[in-house]
């Protein structure tokens, strides 16, 4: 059985809470693989008389050992996400299989020196983060551009990390669109993203990035039609839905 | 040799018999495809068959649309999970496109606007068991869903119904697609859960 297919016994090693509803949980599997940033895994819950469900989660961390690490949203009448998001504590066991989604990655260390621009809706920003992240470490890493979509200041994912990188000399650029409610003082009243959100020197269509769009599939259609619009050649704009 | 998720209760489905294993129903239509939707006009759409001896043969909309079409209506199942009951489609059975054509090749590698590709025995297409559809609901099919024409093989996991189909090439043997390359399983059944490399 290929490395993919296999299930592995994942210990909940500890949970963070990114907003009010929203977690982190990081995981120990023996034997992981490794990923690359991007890739997804599918999670495996088993209830005490044997039933099954199985749920498929973006890794949020670059490659460390055992050690995997995948942020949840749960979304109401959910049958999985409630529980993830909710009620599991560290010591619980669930299984873990993958890394699955070979596409949608990005390997800081390729070589390829080309802008990387992330835009995320809402979770959509955890396969991005893991992307964020692995750039810490690679030796001359490319210029990265993250624009995260959400409703409200509250509802940012990573939001003490990603400033306090976005702040060191040769960090990631992080913006932040509010579709519902902007911090008090912000300039660009609150609203849908739109084309002047995406447009920002490095990261045009000239400097020609690697985007990576991820999100709810309406958000997806709308972001990568205006990055074809304004000049983007559609074979650098990968996406994924979580739809 | 599945762990226990203490407090893991589930919600089990009215599933029955129709719903593969590990798939929830959906009453929308959701999509999934690894890039931006290609915007292909009725005047600039074409599809060519190319045979395992390197013969070709191409349609254009209008010889298309002259071919004899069917009303297929299937259950459609996305290895993302969701299933999706009695869609509705009007298209051209692949037999059509194979008439007359030497069979040879035991393969096809169905082509894509914007690159995707997909690979399928020949005896999953033929048997109209698969169609080039482009109609969905009574309407012309939207480009996110694939139009202005895709392949529909509802029998399989829905990566193998290729969006924006542009051709089939027969092969002898076995060419992976685009998914198939990246791990996804080469045959992909939904009722034998046929996800990755391995299931
Ligand atoms: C490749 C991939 C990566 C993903 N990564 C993440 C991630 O990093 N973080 C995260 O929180 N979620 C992610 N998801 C979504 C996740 O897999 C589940 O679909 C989600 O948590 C809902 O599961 P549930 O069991 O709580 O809801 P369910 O019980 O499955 O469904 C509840 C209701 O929502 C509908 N529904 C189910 N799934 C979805 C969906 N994805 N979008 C819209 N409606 C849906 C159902 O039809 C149902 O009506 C990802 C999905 C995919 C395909």
């Amino acid at each position: 059985m290929r490395a993919p297919a296999l299930w592995r016994v994942a210990v909940v090693a500890e949970v963070r809470q990114e907003t009010a509803d929203a977690r982190t949980l990081v995981l120990a599997a023996d034997g992981w693989p490794g990923h690359l940033a991007g890739q997804h895994v599918d999670l495996r819950l088993t209830a005490e008389d044997g039933y099954q469900a199985v749920r498929s989660y973006s890794l949020c961390a670059p490659a460390d050992g055992a050690r995997l690490e995948v942020s949840v949203q749960p979304v109401a009448d959910g049958e999985v996400s409630p529980y993830l998001a909710g009620e599991v504590r560290p010591g619980d066991e669930l299984e873990v299989r993958g890394p699955l989604g070979g596409w949608f990655v990005w390997d800081p260390a390729d070589g390829v020196p080309d802008p990387v621009l992330l835009v995320g809706g809402g979770s959509g920003v955890a396969p991005l983060m893991a992307m964020v992240r692995a750039r810490q470490g690679a030796p001359a890493p490319a210029p990265l551009r993250l624009l995260h979509s959400v409703r409200a200041p509250d509802q940012r994912w990573y939001a003490a990390e990603l400033d306090r990188l976005a702040a060191e000399p040769a960090g990631p650029v992080v913006d932040t669109v509010y579709t519902r409610r902007a911090p008090p003082g912000a300039v660009r009243p609150p609203g849908r993203l739109t084309l002047p959100d995406l447009e920002r020197p490095g990261w045009r269509a000239q400097d020609a990035p690697r985007c990576f769009v991820c999100g709810p599939t309406a958000f997806v259609e709308a972001v990568s039609g205006l990055l074809v619009e304004v000049g983007h050649p559609p074979d650098r704009i990968r996406t994924e839905r979580f739809g | 040799m599945a762990v226990i998720s203490r407090g893991f209760h589930g919600r089990r489905g009215p599933g029955g018999d129709r719903l593969p294993p590990g798939q929830y129903v959906t009453e929308d239509f959701p999509v999934l495809s690894a890039g931006p939707t290609p915007h292909i006009p009725h005047d600039r759409w074409s599809f060519t068959l190319t045979t395992a001896a390197g013969e070709k043969r191409t349609w254009d909309w209008d010889a298309l649309m002259s071919l004899p079409s069917e009303t297929p209506q299937a259950d459609i199942h996305c290895v993302t999970r969701w299933s999706k009951y009695d869609t509705r489609w009007r298209g051209v059975p692949v037999d059509a496109f194979l008439e007359g054509v030497d069979p040879d090749g035991t393969y096809v590698l169905v082509t894509s606007y914007g690159g995707y590709s997909t690979d399928l025995p020949l005896a999953d297409v033929t048997g109209g068991r698969a169609w080039i559809v482009h109609e969905y609901d009574g309407a012309p099919l939207p480009p996110e869903h694939g139009g202005p024409a895709r392949m529909l093989v509802p029998h399989l996991y829905f990566w193998k119904s290729a969006k924006w189909v542009n051709g089939m090439r027969l092969t002898r043997t076995d060419e992976p697609g685009f998914w198939e390359q990246l791990g996804y399983h080469a045959y992909g059944d939904p009722w034998r859960e046929q996800r990755v490399q391995g299931d």
